[in-house]
């Protein structure tokens, strides 16, 4: 076997090139999310080339800022060694009061402070949750359903259930706002939307949490062992506490997001969805078990699920088919990194 | 703790209150025979299911199944769409019930199977394992419905099932009473019973005692998924067309039953009957908040506030503190089980 230049950096050089992908896998399980990607737009780019279209590229980048955005919440907790489904229940609530606030009330607001204000609410909502998950000490899955119940039950009894049409037109204006803008091939004006760069820049400031501060480290050692963690010194109070927050936050934040995509408001959006992120999460390569996961894994298995669930009808393929396609994503990505990890 | 807990008088206590609120707001009409029935329809399809996220979280180490309505729809769905395509309902209807019941069991089986070795033998955690096959289970039933509801008529012993009475009982709630038997039954008077409890309460002990840890989950969870395929016949039987997406919150409603009844979320502890009772206490609830004319919406706020009531009740054993006494023997008389088995 001829060594290529990279192979220097590798534990083993005796392996076969087979051992070599073995152990870049095993150190980064997102490489099999990212040939999986590859292989499906190769795929599909070849059954139908107007997969390649910018406006379809487009339309995958824009369908992916708000799962995105959820998924690297969910991401952080789940490292941590929990689970949260209650975050599309937060994202609903904030946004759809928010809207109506601002239309109602304050129809002035500047829209720098519309989103912070959703993002100070989220996470509000979020350290609700990570109180509850902190001194209950049941399962964050159990918790967080109720949470899930209680935030939507309170938006739909008691802030409203109908849908706001016509947003206040800063936030119409803040949807609209192109970042790129070209003229496709038959005419049609193709825009990237400036929300777009939000999921990036959530995406590095996660990735500075994670592995540049205190906070990060102290994240992986309660995923990897709480006791242990907890014997170190690290408070679990404290760490609870920020993970639940930092994913309501994100979720504020997708939600009002979500709102100046679409041009509406409808409290009965988002929740539902949340399968399909923790599905992501974990095609990228998290351990739902904790004290594993990479920033670009979570992005890389977002992109997955959003390729999937958008080219399927492209290639011919019933959308009926979409979901069976994603369990199956799930079962078959959660064996093979289990039968890696035994392997080791 | 096999003797009468407190969480069993708690639950009949919250009964009892909730049965006299119901007959205050109402009148008196709630108490009516027909109410009373039409309530104890609607038990069996969430009981069922509840039982079935009991065994899981039994069995302890994050043992969960969030994949039991997904089960449930795809049993109904793949056998009515199976089983039409061999029998007619309307010119067999008893063939047709018995193939009909018969297929939905045995996928139901299958499916619990599948998560059973899925978890016991790849090592999946069964959080993420039930996640993937309830995606899974929910996709197939889409597949071959092709989104659509499917008929299953109203053929004779079928329609009983879901709509009949015998002695003034629905027969669908004497269904479940019978399961809830049979598995209270099992886990109370067969070695899985046993295993089941002390692999929940410790995996590692129980790894040394030699219990089959295996073997164990895979009944666990194909146990589960039976329960869930008799819960899809129940709903097939109560409803003219099966649907894929029945019961979306009925998830959230199982796991919400099974925190009432005070199993333990890491495992070794739950009963049969006080899942039944919670079941009864949670549809009275519901029943005496449409009575008073709430919303929908306010009943998911109120399960979602519930849950977290019982969590708290749990955490902070309030249970124990109306009941001095109860927990204690039960701490006592857990170790004796435990090396009777080992010798």
């Amino acid at each position: 076997m001829s060594s290529s230049p990279f192979e220097g950096l590798q534990e083993s050089q005796d392996g076969g090139v087979l051992s070599h992908i073995g152990g870049l896998i095993r150190r980064r399980p997102e490489t099999i999310t990212f040939m999986l990607l590859v292989m499906i737009c190769v795929g599909v780019a070849l059954i139908n080339p107007a997969f390649l279209q910018a406006s379809s590229l487009i339309d995958i980048g824009r369908a992916s800022v708000v799962t995105g955005l959820f998924a690297l919440g969910v991401f952080v907790i789940l490292a941590a060694g929990g689970i949260d489904v209650s975050f599309t229940a937060i994202a609903a609530f904030t946004m759809y009061s928010m809207t109506l606030l601002v239309s109602k009330h304050l129809p002035g607001l500047p829209m720098v402070v519309i989103i912070l204000t959703s993002v100070v609410g989220g996470a509000a909502l979020g350290v609700i949750n990570g109180l509850l998950v902190h001194n209950l000490k049941v399962p964050s899955l159990i918790v967080t359903i109720g949470t899930q119940y209680l935030f939507r039950g309170i938006l739909l009894s008691f802030i409203g259930t109908v849908w706001i049409m016509s947003l206040p037109p800063q936030m119409g204006a803040f949807g609209r706002l192109p970042l790129l803008q070209f003229e496709s091939a038959n005419g049609a004006t193709i825009t990237l939307p400036m929300y777009f760069l939000v999921l990036p820049i959530a995406a590095i400031a996660t990735w500075f949490i994670i592995n540049r501060t205190l906070m990060g480290r102290a994240i992986f050692a309660v995923g990897g062992n709480a006791n242990v963690a907890a014997r170190l010194g690290y408070s679990l109070r404290t760490v609870h506490i920020f993970l639940f927050a930092y994913a309501g936050a994100l979720a504020g934040l997708a939600g009002i997001i979500h709102v100046c995509a679409n041009r509406q408001a409808n409290p009965f959006d988002l929740v539902g969805t949340e399968i399909n992120v923790i599905a992501a999460v974990v095609l990228g390569g998290a351990r739902i078990t904790g004290g594993t996961g990479t920033v670009s894994g979570t992005i890389l298995g977002v992109l997955l699920v959003v390729v999937v669930n958008s080219v399927l009808v492209m290639i011919g393929i019933p959308s009926t088919w979409q979901r069976l396609v994603v369990g199956s994503f799930i079962l078959l990505a959660a064996a093979f990194f289990v039968t890696r990890e035994r392997m080791k | 703790m096999r003797k009468t807990g407190g969480q069993l008088i708690v639950l009949v206590a919250i009964n009892c209150l909730v049965l006299l609120v119901g007959a205050a707001i109402s009148g008196g009409s709630f108490l009516s025979i027909f109410n009373l029935q039409s309530m104890a329809s609607q038990v069996p399809e969430i009981g069922l299911l509840a039982i079935g996220v009991m065994l899981a979280m039994c069995a302890g180490n994050g043992g969960m199944d969030l994949s039991g309505i997904a089960l449930a729809n795809l049993s109904g769905v793949l056998s009515a769409v199976l089983v039409t395509s061999v029998v007619s309902g309307t010119e067999h209807p008893a063939a047709f019930t018995f193939a009909y019941i018969a297929v939905a069991i045995a996928i139901g089986f299958l499916g619990g199977l599948m998560n059973g070795l899925l978890i016991a033998r790849l090592n999946i955690t069964p959080i993420l394992c039930t996640l993937g096959t309830q995606m899974a289970f929910t996709g197939l039933a889409v597949v071959v419905s092709d989104g659509k509801a499917v008929s299953v008529g109203s053929p004779e012993p079928l329609s009983s099932i879901g709509n009949g009475l015998l002695f003034q009982i629905p027969i669908g709630f004497l269904i479940f009473a019978a399961a809830a038997v049979l598995m209270a039954g099992l886990l109370k008077y067969t070695p899985y019973g046993f295993w089941l409890m002390l692999t929940g309460t410790n995996p590692k002990a129980a790894l040394y005692a030699g219990f089959p840890k295996s073997r164990v989950i895979i009944t666990t969870y194909a146990l589960s998924g039976t329960l869930s395929g008799l819960a899809g016949v129940v709903i097939a039987a109560r409803n003219v067309n099966v649907k894929w997406d029945y019961g979306s919150s009925y998830l959230l409603i199982a796991i919400l039953v099974a925190v009432m009844a005070g199993v333990r979320p890491e495992g070794g502890y739950g009963r049969v009957i006080c899942v039944v009772l919670a079941a009864v206490a949670l549809q009275l609830l519901s029943s005496v908040l449409n009575f008073g004319g709430l919303s929908n919406f306010v009943r998911d706020f109120a399960w979602g506030a519930l849950l977290l009531t019982f969590l708290a009740v749990g955490r902070y054993d309030l249970v124990g503190i109306l009941f001095p006494g109860n927990r204690q023997r039960a701490a006592l008389m857990r170790t004796p089980h435990a090396s009777k088995r080992e010798s």
